[in-house]
C-alpha cells in the first residue's frame, strides 16, 4: 500500500530487521515507516487489541508503538533507522516479565 | 428550589456519599462544589480499599475501616445499579512488603499490636516464597523478606467511585450546585444559611460540612476549631501492561487497565500540589527494590495530591453542641470509609447524633486537659 516517493529512496542504504527479516531501509527514514512499508500496522492496543498503523508520523498519536532493538512502546515514528535495527509490532498489553 | 433538607458543602467523595446515603433515605439533599482551583483530593486518590495497619492508635478506627470493607460489596453493587456506572472494584486481599527479615519481624509487631496480641481476622504474614506463590507473574527483588497480607484488603477506581456516586445521587432526585464556593455560613432562626458566589443564598435545617481542607475555614467564623492539616503524597503511573500484580498492595497497584500506580510520599509542604522528581526518583526505585522488571516499564504520569489528616491520622467527624443540624466530617481515607459513610454516618446524621465507633472521631479526642 505505501511505497516511497522516488526522491526519498536515493542514497545509502542500511539493513533493518523486521521481526527477523533482514529489509532494506533508507538512510533518514523512520522505523515507522519501515512498518507501513512491510507490515502496514504498528501495534495493537492494550485492552481491545484493535489493530493501529503509524498515522500523525510526528510524535503525537502514539498509534507507531513498537519495539525498537527490543524496546517497547517506542514512538517508532521518532527512531531514525540505524543499520541492525531490529522493529517488531507490540501486540496487545507488554509484558516487563519475561515468561 | 424548595428549601432542601441537607445542604452538604463538597461533591468530594466524602460528601457525595453522604449525601448519597442520605437521598436513598427519603431525605432532600442540594451539594454544592467549589471552584476549579481548589484542592481536591477525591481526584488525586490511589484508589485502595485498605484495612490492613489501620487504627493502631485508635481501635475505634480499625473496627469502623473493617466495618467499611465488609459494606463495601453491597454498596458497589447498588451503586453501580443506581448510577450505571462499573467501578472497577475488587477484594482480593492486600499485601505490605518488607525489604528485610527485621522489616516483616516490625511488620508482624505492629499488626500484633492492633490486633491485640494476635495477627488481627484474616491477616497473615507471608514469608518469600509464600507471597511469591501468590505473585506468579512478579519476580520478586533480591532484598523482598516477605509481606503481610490482608484478605480485607481490595481496590476500586476512585474516579469512576467519585463518578458513579454524583451521579447515583443525580438519579436519586439530589442536586449539584457546581462552581459553587460557600463565602459565609451563618446560623438562622431554623437552620442555616449560606451565601455563595454573586451574594446567592442557600438555606436547610441540616448543613454537613464536607470540604476536605476547605472546612475548617467555612466553620471557623462560628468558633469551631478543628484541627486538619495537608499532608502531600506523590504518585508515578506506569504505561499499560498485561496483567502482572493480582492484588493491590501498599504503595504499589496494577489497574484494570493495566497500569500501574506506584506511590508515595509523605511531604508536608503546606498547599503545594507540585511534583519534584527527587520524590518520583525515591518511589521509583523503591517500586524497583520490590519488582525490579518494572524497570521496563515506561512511566506516563507523575501527580501529587494532598491527603486531609487529623492529628492522629482518623476521621474526624463533629456535631458541635452549640449548632444542632451542623455537622463536619473529614477523613483521610474516604474511598475506603465511602460505604460505611452512605450507610451508617447517615443513619446517624438522620438520627442526630454520633453513637457507638464514631463518638472517638469527634475532635474531643485532640483536647489537652489543662493541669489545675
Amino acid at each position: 500500500m505505501f511505497r516511497p516517493l522516488p526522491d526519498s529512496s536515493e542514497g545509502p542504504t542500511v539493513t533493518v530487521f523486521v521481526e527477523g527479516q533482514p529489509v532494506e531501509a533508507y538512510v533518514g527514514e523512520t522505523a515507522a515507516s519501515v512498518l507501513l512499508r512491510h507490515l502496514g500496522t504498528a501495534r495493537t492496543t492494550s485492552i481491545s487489541e484493535s489493530p493501529r498503523a503509524p498515522f500523525c508520523m510526528m510524535g503525537c498519536c502514539f498509534d507507531c508503538l513498537a519495539e525498537i532493538d527490543g524496546k517497547g512502546s517506542t514512538q517508532s515514528c521518532l527512531e531514525p533507522v540505524r543499520d541492525g535495527m531490529t522493529i517488531a509490532r507490540q501486540m496487545s498489553a507488554r509484558k516487563v516479565v519475561a515468561r | 428550589m424548595a428549601q432542601p433538607d441537607h445542604i452538604v458543602i463538597g461533591a468530594g467523595t466524602v460528601g457525595v456519599s453522604l449525601a448519597y446515603g442520605l437521598q436513598k433515605r427519603g431525605q432532600s439533599v442540594c451539594v454544592v462544589d467549589g471552584g476549579a482551583s481548589d484542592f481536591r483530593a477525591a481526584r488525586a486518590n490511589f484508589g485502595l480499599v485498605w484495612v490492613q495497619g489501620k487504627g493502631g492508635n485508635l481501635p475505634a478506627y480499625a473496627r469502623w475501616t473493617a466495618e467499611s470493607a465488609a459494606l463495601w460489596p453491597r454498596f458497589r453493587d447498588a451503586l453501580e445499579q443506581c448510577s450505571g456506572i462499573g467501578l472497577d472494584y475488587q477484594k482480593p486481599g492486600g499485601l505490605v512488603f518488607s525489604l528485610s527479615e527485621q522489616a516483616l519481624i516490625d511488620r508482624r509487631a505492629v499488626l500484633e499490636e492492633i490486633g491485640g496480641g494476635a495477627l488481627p481476622e484474616g491477616v497473615e504474614m507471608l514469608d518469600r516464597d509464600a507471597l511469591q506463590a501468590r505473585l506468579p507473574d512478579a519476580p520478586l527483588g533480591p532484598e523482598v523478606a516477605g509481606a503481610s497480607y490482608g484478605a480485607s484488603d481490595g481496590h476500586v477506581n476512585p474516579l469512576k467511585l467519585l463518578a458513579a456516586l454524583q451521579q447515583g445521587f443525580l438519579e436519586l432526585g439530589g442536586e449539584i450546585l457546581w462552581d459553587w464556593p460557600v463565602q459565609t455560613l451563618r446560623t438562622t432562626d431554623d437552620g442555616y444559611e449560606l451565601t455563595g458566589p454573586d451574594g446567592e443564598t442557600l438555606r436547610a435545617p441540616n448543613v454537613i460540612v464536607a470540604a476536605g481542607l476547605a472546612t475548617p475555614g467555612i466553620v471557623a467564623p462560628l468558633g469551631v476549631d478543628l484541627p486538619l492539616r495537608p499532608q502531600r503524597g506523590q504518585l508515578l503511573v506506569t504505561e499499560r501492561m498485561a496483567p502482572m500484580l493480582p492484588m493491590p498492595c501498599s504503595g504499589l497497584r496494577q489497574t484494570a487497565d493495566g497500569t500501574v500506580m506506584i506511590g508515595t510520599t509523605h511531604e508536608d509542604v503546606g498547599l503545594d500540589t507540585g511534583t519534584t522528581q527527587a520524590s518520583g526518583t525515591m518511589v521509583a526505585e523503591r517500586a524497583l527494590r520490590i519488582l525490579p522488571a518494572l524497570s521496563g516499564a515506561r512511566i506516563v504520569r507523575q501527580w501529587s495530591g494532598l491527603r486531609v489528616l487529623s492529628p492522629d491520622g482518623g476521621p474526624l467527624y463533629t456535631q458541635p453542641e452549640a449548632y444542632p443540624g451542623l455537622w463536619t466530617v473529614s477523613c483521610h481515607s474516604g474511598v475506603t470509609l465511602a460505604a460505611i459513610h452512605a450507610e451508617r454516618l447517615a443513619e446517624q446524621i438522620l438520627a442526630g447524633a454520633l453513637t457507638g465507633d464514631t463518638r472517638h472521631f469527634s475532635k474531643d479526642r485532640f483536647h489537652v486537659p489543662t493541669l489545675a
